[in-house]
């Protein structure tokens, strides 16, 4: 069996961020898996611009963001295996792997789990009526359209308004589709401002909030959607039922991390973030097993990725060399206002500051994010305004931590 | 003439209202002076980065991805659409190549390399 | 070319019926109107190999029921159909219920099924710990089974074509005549079928095939029946398939693990005006959700993958139609087949060869014959080491399609080549389950289009998926 020090699952932005940084840490025997054939993930199908601007201070395309770190990895020596699909993963960290050369079995000293996400499809959300051809998730539509150069449409409505199904709007109205609408079944919209300004009002798209798809029509083809208001509770008000003829469907209803293999591992899902539960080194329950990326919980922005990948990527390469030996765990919980909080675990003895990320509930103005432990405040900042669909982030320093004992709780307080 | 916009600077989204007089601006609702700026070019002269795709000539179903490398006038974006959808290009293409110039005074550079 | 016989239908009859015939040495042929077979009531229904308690005593359906469970459990080994007896469950929730058990268990024996018991509530939760605590008893019924429906139609299509059928597809009839004795069939698209003997397995269409032949003696009523397909992580949640007593508001829901290790959970019972359209409502879903917790209520519904609706056929009469038509000679209806069809489709193929012995067809023996079809999931079962041996030898096999469910390129190359080829996006998930799983074709969508293209020699924009109007994109940028 061949061994390596530390396997990397997934070539998107974790995956060789992650691979970078242990490389860089000072382990050297790293292999990367990856399914497709080139590295990159999702990356390479999203061909807008926005990615960099926190993480590289530039403002990029997807691919030309991915190309950064594939080049950084193709300039240390990191065995990339393309076309690789791992199928297996034990806790003992054998990674079995099909691929054209065969079915191949690795050992690892240390995982590090960078599968990413999938998008919740149509089954998931049991809309009624018939199941014609032309209903796509938005990420297969981009990458029809961006990948392979087809269309798949000329007149769409799009349900779900996250940043893919925005982005997908624009791409749709720039290669001549007719988008008639956006619908988002929240009373918000879980994408960034700067994409319903530059993806639906430049191109006069209208977004319905508390809007669903209620039903589908067409036997081959899709022929239209009927959609109608929800109400508090998100059923249909069915007196608000309108029928919009399209030959397209979009469906951007959510990201799921694709956990199947983390499962294999042993490694419990937290129906939270419906990825692994990790520490401040993002390791799993499981020793030498770490996570990173939208596979541990979605992200927001590629830009987090990267940086909790060398987390992860730092974190697994001490664990190679022994180094991780700190053993005083606290748990931290997301409490008022908060709807989940990661690093779930933290050593207090780990000697360094730990920041924490978290989603808020709902849309709120100015509030206060405060981390306690009991009564006791370790740290604060305060925020203009929060929405579900933007990651925060708040850092408690390492002397604040290493006095606490309990657990840490972080939660929103109300400004006047 | 009276804009209502909503400031896409930073996540706060500020409301921006943005008065225009004589070909000058006067933005009120920004929380900052990014804001102001962003206010001002916005009503005076909108631009935009377009990004998209262009077919490989020789290679099988492949496109290549592009984007301006300035940002061109808002009310131009589908007429640089139009130039890009009767453009080919021809493998090998590098990242940051100039796969056309001046068009609609950007040029299109590769974002992706095809071997 | 003058075909002995024409079988009018690709579903589970008509391709068992084929399979039946290629064993003696006639000429025949499955005329579908769809691109592919296992497109009407065998492609959604609950895929239970009835245990034959429930049909009337007398009837065909208890006949063929009785005869047919074994029969079915040999062919579709033979066919390498997965094929599982897991036995079934009937609950009762009440007094009343519990002599609606007592009901079946008698017409059971009148019937001969073997291996039936009565239990009460908690032994049957004994053997399975999520039934219901509100469950008073229970009919065991250890002799049935699941099979996959459309896995099972494809097989049998597949070995009788084999063994020298031939399938036409897109053929929606249009036309029959009758020349010098010889039905003469055409179809929408102006294609001409020769035969001597029409078999009519047309399922929901069955009545307006035999009004094209001139006989007008039933009329097909279509019920939809609608269901709820949940995750692995659900498929362990009962191993019995869960009925529950027949009573007034329906048939009742029944939960169920599937050969692939799926939960489904329905079907609802309405009557529906348009056999085609297969929707999906909300009534339904509420219905199916509700009463599937009645039965086994840890059940997870927010695991859902899928829904889809079945459509089946029946007739007033509640039997099997299976006969020469009195109006038109030499036409054969096996019609109104709805449940137990399925449990039901060899035995009723051995009997529809029977009537036409009786009606003089001359049935001698075709020694080429071979029941057996090669295994088209063999490459799925396999060990780790034979996998690796395997993709040494075909590295296609190696590369995965579908991640949800572990498909090769290979396996999908090979569905589009094997009798019966899959023609398209719909045809590779049957046959290989590429775009069945969590993410419901996401991924693999675009590679299998791909593929389709590249066997089928067709451009991408023709790829469908499933026939005539259902194009998955409307061309290049």
């Amino acid at each position: 069996m061949t061994q390596y020090d530390i396997i990397v699952i997934g070539g998107g932005p974790a995956g060789m961020a992650a691979a970078v940084a242990a490389y860089d840490s000072g382990v050297k025997n790293i292999a990367v898996l990856d399914r497709e054939e080139d590295l990159g993930g999702i990356l390479r199908q999203c061909i807008h611009n926005g990615f960099g601007l926190h993480k590289l201070g530039e403002e990029l395309t997807g691919p030309e963001y991915a190309a950064r770190y594939a080049q950084q990895v193709a300039e240390r020596n990191i065995k990339v295996y393309y076309e690789a699909a791992v199928t297996n993963v034990t806790a003992d960290k054998i990674v079995t792997v099909q691929s054209r050369e065969g079915l191949l079995k690795f050992q690892a000293k240390a995982v590090i789990l960078a599968m990413g996400c999938r998008e919740r499809s149509r089954g998931a959300l049991n809309i009624c009526g018939t199941r014609p051809a032309g209903i796509y998730s938005a990420g297969t539509a981009q990458k029809l359209i961006n990948c392979e150069g087809y269309m798949v449409g000329k007149r769409a409505v799009i349900l779900g308004s996250g940043d893919i199904g925005l982005i997908m709007a624009r791409r749709l109205s720039l290669e001549g589709a007719k988008v008639e609408a956006v619908c988002e079944l929240m009373p918000y919209s879980g994408g960034l401002t700067r994409n319903i300004v530059q993806c639906l009002e430049d191109f006069d798209i209208p977004l319905y909030l508390s809007t669903t798809v209620a039903e589908i029509h067409g036997k081959g083809r899709l022929e239209g959607v009927t959609i109608a208001r929800v109400d508090a509770n998100r059923r249909v008000m069915e007196e608000t039922k309108r029928y919009i003829p399209c030959d397209t469907l979009l469906l951007s209803v959510g990201l799921i991390p694709e956990n199947e293999l983390t499962k294999c591992a042993g490694i419990a899902i937290s129906a939270l973030t419906n990825g692994a539960e990790v520490d401040e080194n993002r390791q799993t329950k499981v020793p030498g097993i770490f996570a990173c990326g939208n596979v541990l919980h979605v992200h927001d922005l590629v830009d987090y990725v990267s940086d909790e990948a060398e987390i992860a990527g730092c974190g697994a390469a001490a664990f190679v060399k022994g180094e991780l030996n700190a053993n005083k765990t606290i748990s931290v919980r997301a409490e008022g206002g908060v709807r989940y909080v990661l690093p779930q675990m933290v050593h207090t003895d780990c000697g360094h500051d730990v920041s924490l990320f978290m989603r808020v509930a709902a849309p709120t103005g100015k509030v206060r994010l405060v981390v306690k432990i009991g009564d006791a405040v370790i740290a604060k900042a305060v925020k203009l305004k929060t929405a579900p669909g933007e990651m925060e982030k708040i850092t408690v320093k390492a002397d604040k931590l290493a006095a606490c004992t309990g657990t840490i709780t972080v939660c929103l307080e109300e400004m006047a | 003439m009276k804009r209502n916009l909503t400031c896409i600077i930073c996540p706060r989204g500020c409301s921006l209202t943005v008065e225009l007089e004589n070909g000058n601006a006067n933005v009120t609702g920004n929380a900052c002076s990014k804001g102001a700026e962003y206010g001002t070019q916005e009503c005076l002269c909108p631009v935009r980065t377009v990004t998209s795709v262009l077919r490989v000539s020789n290679r099988r179903d492949t496109m290549v991805s592009v984007k301006t490398a300035v940002a061109v006038k808002k009310d131009d974006i589908f007429r640089v659409m139009e130039v890009l959808k009767n453009t080919l290009v021809t493998a090998p293409v590098e990242i940051g190549d100039v796969l056309l110039q001046d068009v609609f005074g950007a040029d299109i550079i590769a974002t992706k390399a095809v071997k | 070319m003058i075909y002995d016989v024409a079988i009018v239908g690709g579903g589970v009859i008509g391709g068992m019926v084929a399979r039946e015939l290629t064993k003696y040495n006639l000429s025949l042929c499955i005329l579908e109107k769809e691109n592919d077979v296992a497109c009407g009531a065998s492609k959604a229904n609950s895929g239970i190999v009835h245990g034959g308690y429930d049909p009337e005593p007398d009837t065909l359906k208890a006949k063929m029921n009785t005869l047919g469970v074994e029969k079915l459990f040999a062919t579709a080994k033979q066919l390498h159909v997965p094929i599982l007896r897991n036995g079934s469950m009937v609950c009762a929730f009440s007094a009343e219920e519990d002599k609606t058990v007592q009901e079946l268990y008698e017409r059971g024996l009148k019937n001969n099924i073997p291996n039936m018991k009565t239990l009460t509530g908690d032994e049957a939760r004994e053997i399975e710990p999520n039934l219901s605590g509100e469950i008073a008893s229970v009919l065991w019924v250890r002799n049935a089974g699941i099979v996959c429906p459309y896995d099972l139609t494809i097989a049998a299509v597949g070995n009788a074509m084999d063994n020298g059928a031939k399938l036409f597809l897109n053929f929606a009839l249009a036309k029959v005549e009758k020349e010098n004795g010889l039905f003469q069939v055409t179809s929408a698209n102006g294609e001409t079928v020769t035969a001597n003997y029409l078999i009519n397995c047309a399922g929901c269409g069955s009545d307006k095939v035999a009004k094209l032949c001139g006989d007008d003696s039933f009329t097909i009523i279509p019920r939809g029946g609608e269901y709820l397909l949940l995750d692995k992580t659900e498929g362990q949640r009962v191993s019995h398939t869960i009925f529950q007593c027949p009573s007034k508001e329906g048939k009742g829901i029944l939960v169920s693990p599937t050969v692939d290790g799926n939960l489904l959970t329905g079907p609802t019972a309405g009557v529906v005006a348009d056999p085609e359209e297969k929707a999906i409502t909300q009534a339904g879903i509420d219905m199916v959700t509700k009463l599937s917790a009645k039965s086994v209520p840890s059940v997870q519904l927010r695991n859902v993958i899928t829904s889809f609706t079945g459509v089946r056929s029946s007739e007033k009469n509640g039997d099997f139609i299976i006969g020469f038509s009195e109006k038109c000679e030499n036409l054969l209806n096996v019609a109104a087949i709805d449940s137990p069809g399925l449990t039901a489709c060899v035995a009723i193929a051995e009997y529809v060869a029977e009537l036409l012995k009786n009606a003089g067809v001359e049935l001698s023996e075709n020694k080429t014959f071979n029941g057996n079809r090669e295994n088209p999931h063999a490459f799925r079962s396999m060990t780790d080491e034979e996998k690796d041996a395997y993709i040494k030898q075909h590295p296609e096999y190696g590369k995965i399609v579908c991640r949800c469910e572990g498909v090769s390129e290979g396996e999908i190359r090979y569905a589009l080549r094997t009798n019966p080829p899959a023609r398209d996006m719909d045809g590779v998930k049957r046959r290989t389950r590429s775009g069945m799983g969590r993410c419901q074709g996401g991924f693999c969508g675009p590679y299998v289009m791909k593929l389709i293209a590249e066997e089928l020699g067709i451009a991408k924009e023709e790829v469908t998926k499933n026939g005539a109007g259902s194009h998955m994109v409307i061309g290049k940028l």
